[in-house]
């Protein structure tokens, strides 16, 4: 049985489709969710893509927070469903409350877009299974609003409980605290990061297909969590 | 509300209208009493003045243009050629491609974020009314002096713009150029492209068919966005005080395009539409008009149910406005409530707001009163057309003669190698990636090559691998030495670009940007930069599919550079096998492809060093173009390069430096025997490449040339533990140039002067 | 008819680039003493009737629910007849 991974669409998503060739490429089967549809599908786990949702109107995510889709991923969320947020996905999942923090405009005012080093710091997320500790990945970043912030307490607790999934190397690219690229839920299962994995899963068009990892270790973590046959 | 009704118009044939006001000429409104019979109503007058400005109606370009429609070479892949839209070409695999590129810019002079981005917003909707799904955009702009306090104005402010629109629409931004020159200070280049694909079957034109069927506005609410902002600005020049022309400016929603390009593909893919064009420069009086004459001729409007964002708009505002992310569809009665459906799907309003007829007439009624009633032809396409007077200017006999054969040139070694440094961080071309770094290159993840690499390459089949390559190129300066040659310079130029990359190219689009068509030197470098244009046309087999023209691009007495960039569009079997600039390979050989001549004029050797323009611009051949790009094409096909790069502006020294600074590797180089190192470093020869062959091809490669006798001349190696170009024959030394350094040089200019 | 202005911004602890970016311009043109700037936004929400408690604790909950995220803003609200 192929995993079956829900990428769900925003009006303004942008790369759901990216998200979705990842998938494929992973050896997964990407199931094409609509906002506006309260029922994810019975899906095995569930992308929040890049994008401009909304237009990033009152702020990023915040609109599309109150998507009918949306109650039903909090519910799925707590049970321990496997989710990525990615970029403007991830501003979804602080903005619903599922990871702590808040994205906020970058440091020097730019949109930027460069291949960005990452050091990759815990791998025992549903997303990070199949790096090792410390592995450096080379994946695009593209954002205007992608500065990690939260109270010294927050970013205490998260250093503390090992839940920084990724941190920037060589250049901070937006102003985040801490370096913080991405972080995790305490259970693990749900994963934000600001740069772009499923930009870096082909050589053709990615500057290295690190971003790969990412959906392969969620097929090895379905398989290991019996959610899905090897 | 009084509103001037068509009955009120025919009598009172004596009333004083304010047709100079809205940009008309007397000549050009007595032209409309005698289509109308009468006096126009004002809601007439208004849209015959935004349809026959300049921007709209080309009435000062069309005998020109023409050529492009009579010189149109043989070539089997047009499927829509100029006239509609866009020009669609056929590339193989059932698939077609459409692009266009167009200006808008006099609007970023004014206001630069939201010029810039709504000037994206309209050739995007462009694309998307030919039923192709939009996949990049590109955009060749051109400022002023870098160091000019209102530079950096209009600089951040376009650059922001093209950020925040195409980014938030999810366009891929793959190339473009940024062009300095004093000539453009008060009247900046923002030209916009967008390539679109689609398969055949998807073909969509603009025309109002089958009597009966509807005529629906969808999109964006109609405010007072830009009223008169077609013919006020862009048929008037800029007087010397600077921008106050503020108001008539449109503002951008991307997220509300991003919805109308799914929406619009939506409708389209499911069968819904007969008929389809987007609302751009003069907004609802275009489309109406353009519809109905391309159809069946005829439709009533009922602009009284247009959705307003301002109620207070009068009707002829309401017909003149430019509001943006709006969108014409032609509906069958039948197909109504599917359409419907759909916009509501993706929150789209959209409302009934016409209908078609074979009357041969444009009616528009107003709250049951009859306010406009015209031949649409009249409107739409048979506007004024002008034969201004052109006459080549006597400035240009001692602007020929006066060539840089006394320009100092370096007379050492070490001068050499710090002219090198220096250009290499000169504002045109040192590295543009503080702007590119702005704009998404990665989403849809098909972009195969993007700047700074020579073309945009986007991969039209995940399968197969299909793709296609957009340049856009024009060196200004050749065209003001000579716009015949020059505008030929700037096709072989783009052309060479999708070439190199391994691309072969199909199809040509352009955006002429001049100065005033009222003045006979202008207008003489039009005639003759459209002339040499669709004659290199002819001969390269490359047919213009579509364009625009920009003329007014003058401060007072002062035009532009005449500039007509040229986009050339190109195909490849399988995107695997492009070529990239970036060499890497310890002993590949390092070649250039053509023939070096002392040819300095119009460099920007002279220009940056000495500030001097003139003589005359290189000498092309083009059947000798078309060889080189047929061996680039054909080695790119048989993987016979690891690199290449085309020779263009900063002469073989800046072609070097950057294929060095994109792979931070060395080579080891020596100037070519009968060539002085200044002359082989800085000449702007045309027709010109450095290839890097891969180990054991080379056989193959000087035979491809042999085969097409085509001059070529090895110059060295790749050396993959240096990190420095070494060039030996410099003045009876070699110099060498450390990479680190050369990057530092070149990525240091832009932030320093805009960041 | 009442209006209703919902005042958002940044946490003082929150780095505002926005705010900052102003301030630089205000010392490029010139206007001096300007110690700091932040930017913040504001919603004006036209009421039908009048805003009793109970509407009133409606939009409090809006305002900080959807009109901020109170993990980096903080909102005010004034009822202006």
């Amino acid at each position: 049985m192929t995993p079956r991974v829900g990428v769900i669409t925003f009006p303004g998503s942008l790369d759901d489709k990216d998200a979705a060739r990842a998938v494929q490429l992973a050896g997964g089967e990407s199931v094409s969710l609509w906002h506006a549809d309260a029922d994810l599908h019975s899906v095995d786990a569930v992308v929040l893509p890049g994008g401009f949702s909304y237009g990033d109107y009152l702020r990023c995510g915040a609109i599309a927070k109150f998507a009918p889709v949306m109650e039903k991923l909090v519910d799925a969320a707590n049970g321990g469903l496997p989710i990525l947020g990615i970029c403007n996905g991830f501003q979804v999942l602080t903005e619903s409350y599922l990871l702590p923090g808040a994205l906020t405009r970058n440091d020097h005012l730019h949109f930027i877009c460069r291949d960005q080093k990452l050091r990759i710091e815990n791998n025992s997320s549903a997303w990070t299974s199949n790096f090792e500790v410390g592995q450096e990945i080379l994946i695009p970043l593209k954002n205007g609003e992608g500065g990690y912030v939260a109270d010294e307490n927050t970013l205490d607790e998260l250093e503390g409980e090992g839940r920084v999934i990724a941190r920037y190397l060589e250049i901070n690219p937006n102003g985040s605290r801490r370096d913080i690229a991405g972080i995790t839920n305490a259970r693990g299962n749900v994963v934000g990061i600001m740069p772009h994995p499923e930009h870096a899963v082909e050589k053709l068009t990615g500057p290295t297909t690190d971003g790969l990892g990412f959906f392969t270790s969620l097929l090895s973590s379905l398989v290991k969590t019996g959610k899905v046959s090897a | 509300m009084n509103v001037d009704k068509v009955s009120d118009a025919a009598a009172s044939p004596q009333l004083r209208q304010p047709f100079i006001e809205l940009g008309l000429r007397e000549n050009e409104y007595e032209a409309i009493r005698e289509i109308l019979g009468r006096r126009p109503t004002s809601s007439e007058l208004a849209m015959y003045s935004v349809m026959w400005s300049e921007h709209c109606s080309y009435k000062s370009s069309k005998v020109h243009l023409r050529q492009f429609g009579s010189k149109v070479p043989k070539n089997d892949s047009m499927l829509v050629g100029i006239g509609e839209n866009a020009g669609v070409v056929d590339i193989g695999q059932g698939w077609a491609v459409t692009f266009k590129v167009e200006s808008h810019n006099h609007p970023s002079y004014v206001e630069p974020y939201q010029g810039a981005a709504t000037g994206i917003g309209g050739i995007v909707r462009d694309i998307i009314s030919m039923g192709a799904r939009p996949v990049a955009v590109m955009d060749p702009l051109r400022f002023g002096d870098p160091e000019h306090p209102d530079t950096r104005r209009v600089l951040t402010g376009i650059v922001s713009g093209i950020g925040g629109y195409g980014n938030c629409l999810g366009l891929p931004n793959i190339g473009g150029e940024i062009v300095f020159d004093p000539s453009y200070q008060g009247n900046p280049l923002v030209n916009a492209l967008c390539v679109g694909t689609m398969k055949h079957k998807d073909i969509h034109l603009a025309k109002a068919t089958g009597i009966g069927n509807a005529v629906i506005l969808y999109g964006a609410r109609t405010g007072g966005d830009g009223i008169g902002g077609v013919s006020v600005l862009a048929s008037e020049t800029f007087d010397a005080d600077g921008p106050a022309k503020r108001p008539s400016v449109q503002v951008g929603d991307p997220f509300m395009e991003k919805l109308l390009i799914e929406c619009t593909l939506e409708v389209l893919h499911a069968g819904l539409v007969e008929g389809i064009q987007d609302l751009g420069g003069a907004g609802i009086s275009c489309a109406t008009s353009e519809l109905a004459s391309n159809g069946e001729g005829g439709m009533h409007v009922w602009l009284d149910r247009v959705l307003l964002r301002d109620s207070t708009l009068s009707p002829e505002e309401i017909l003149m406005s430019e509001s943006q992310e709006r969108m014409c569809a032609v509906v069958e009665p039948a197909k109504i409530d599917a359409f419907m459906a759909v916009c509501e799907k993706w929150d789209v309003e959209a409302v009934v707001i016409g209908e078609v007829n074979n009357s041969g007439r444009l009616t528009v009624e107003w709250h049951g009163e009859e306010i406009v009633n015209v031949p649409p032809r009249s409107v739409a396409h048979d506007g004024p057309v002008y034969e201004r007077p052109y006459a080549r200017p006597d400035w240009m006999d001692a602007r020929q003669t006066s060539g840089p054969e006394n320009l100092v040139r370096p007379k050492s070694a070490s001068e050499v190698k710090q002219t090198w440094l220096t250009m290499t961080g000169t504002p045109n071309l040192a590295s543009k990636s503080w702007v590119t770094s702005q704009y998404d290159r990665y989403v849809m993840g098909n972009t195969v090559l993007s700047q700074p690499e020579d073309s945009g390459m986007i991969r039209v089949d995940e399968v197969t691998g299909l793709g296609v390559a957009v340049s856009t190129d024009c060196n200004a300066r050749f065209v003001a030495l000579d716009p015949y040659k020059g505008a030929q310079l700037a096709l072989a130029e783009s052309y060479r670009n999708v070439a190199v990359t391994g691309a072969k190219p199909l199809a040509v689009t352009n955006c002429l940007n001049f100065g005033s068509p009222e003045d006979p030197a202008v207008m003489w470098q039009f005639e003759q930069a459209v002339t040499g244009l669709a004659d290199a046309c002819l001969e390269m087999g490359t047919p213009v599919t579509g364009g625009n023209v920009s003329f007014y691009n003058q401060t007072g007495e002062v035009a532009i550079h005449p500039t007509p960039v040229i986009g050339v569009l190109g195909v490849i079997e399988n995107v695997e096998r492009r070529t990239p600039m970036a060499w890497g390979l310890d002993g590949e050989f390092v070649y250039v492809l053509g023939t070096t001549r002392d040819e300095l004029a119009g460099s920007e050797w002279a220009h940056a060093i000495h500030a001097h323009l003139g003589g005359r611009p290189p000498i092309l051949d083009l059947q000798s173009e078309m060889a080189l790009a047929d061996i680039l094409v054909a080695g790119s096909a048989q993987e016979l390069f690891s690199a290449a790069h085309d020779v263009s502006e900063g002469g073989i020294a800046q072609t070097l430096a950057e294929m060095a600074m994109r792979s931070g590797v060395g080579v080891r180089l020596a100037v070519p025997a009968g060539l002085d190192s200044f002359t082989f470093l800085w000449s702007e020869s045309a027709t010109r490449a450095i290839v890097v062959v891969k180990q054991n091809r080379n056989d193959e490669f000087l035979a491809l040339c042999e085969s097409k006798e085509f001059p070529v001349t090895r110059i060295g190696a790749v050396d993959s533990l240096s990190k420095s170009i070494e060039l030996a024959g410099v003045f009876g030394e070699t110099i060498s140039l450390d990479i680190t350094e050369l990057r530092a040089i070149s990525e240091e200019t832009l932030p320093r002067l805009f960041g | 008819m009442a209006r209703v202005l919902v005042n958002v911004a940044l946490k003082p602890e929150i780095l505002d680039p926005q705010g900052r970016a102003v301030m630089g311009a205000l010392g490029r043109l010139g206007l001096s003493g300007v110690a700091d700037v932040r930017q913040g936004k504001q919603f004006v929400l036209t009421i039908d009737g009048d805003v009793d408690d109970e509407k009133l604790a409606q939009i409090h909950e809006i305002a900080s629910t959807l009109l901020s995220n109170p993990v980096i803003e903080d909102f005010t609200v004034e009822v202006r007849p």
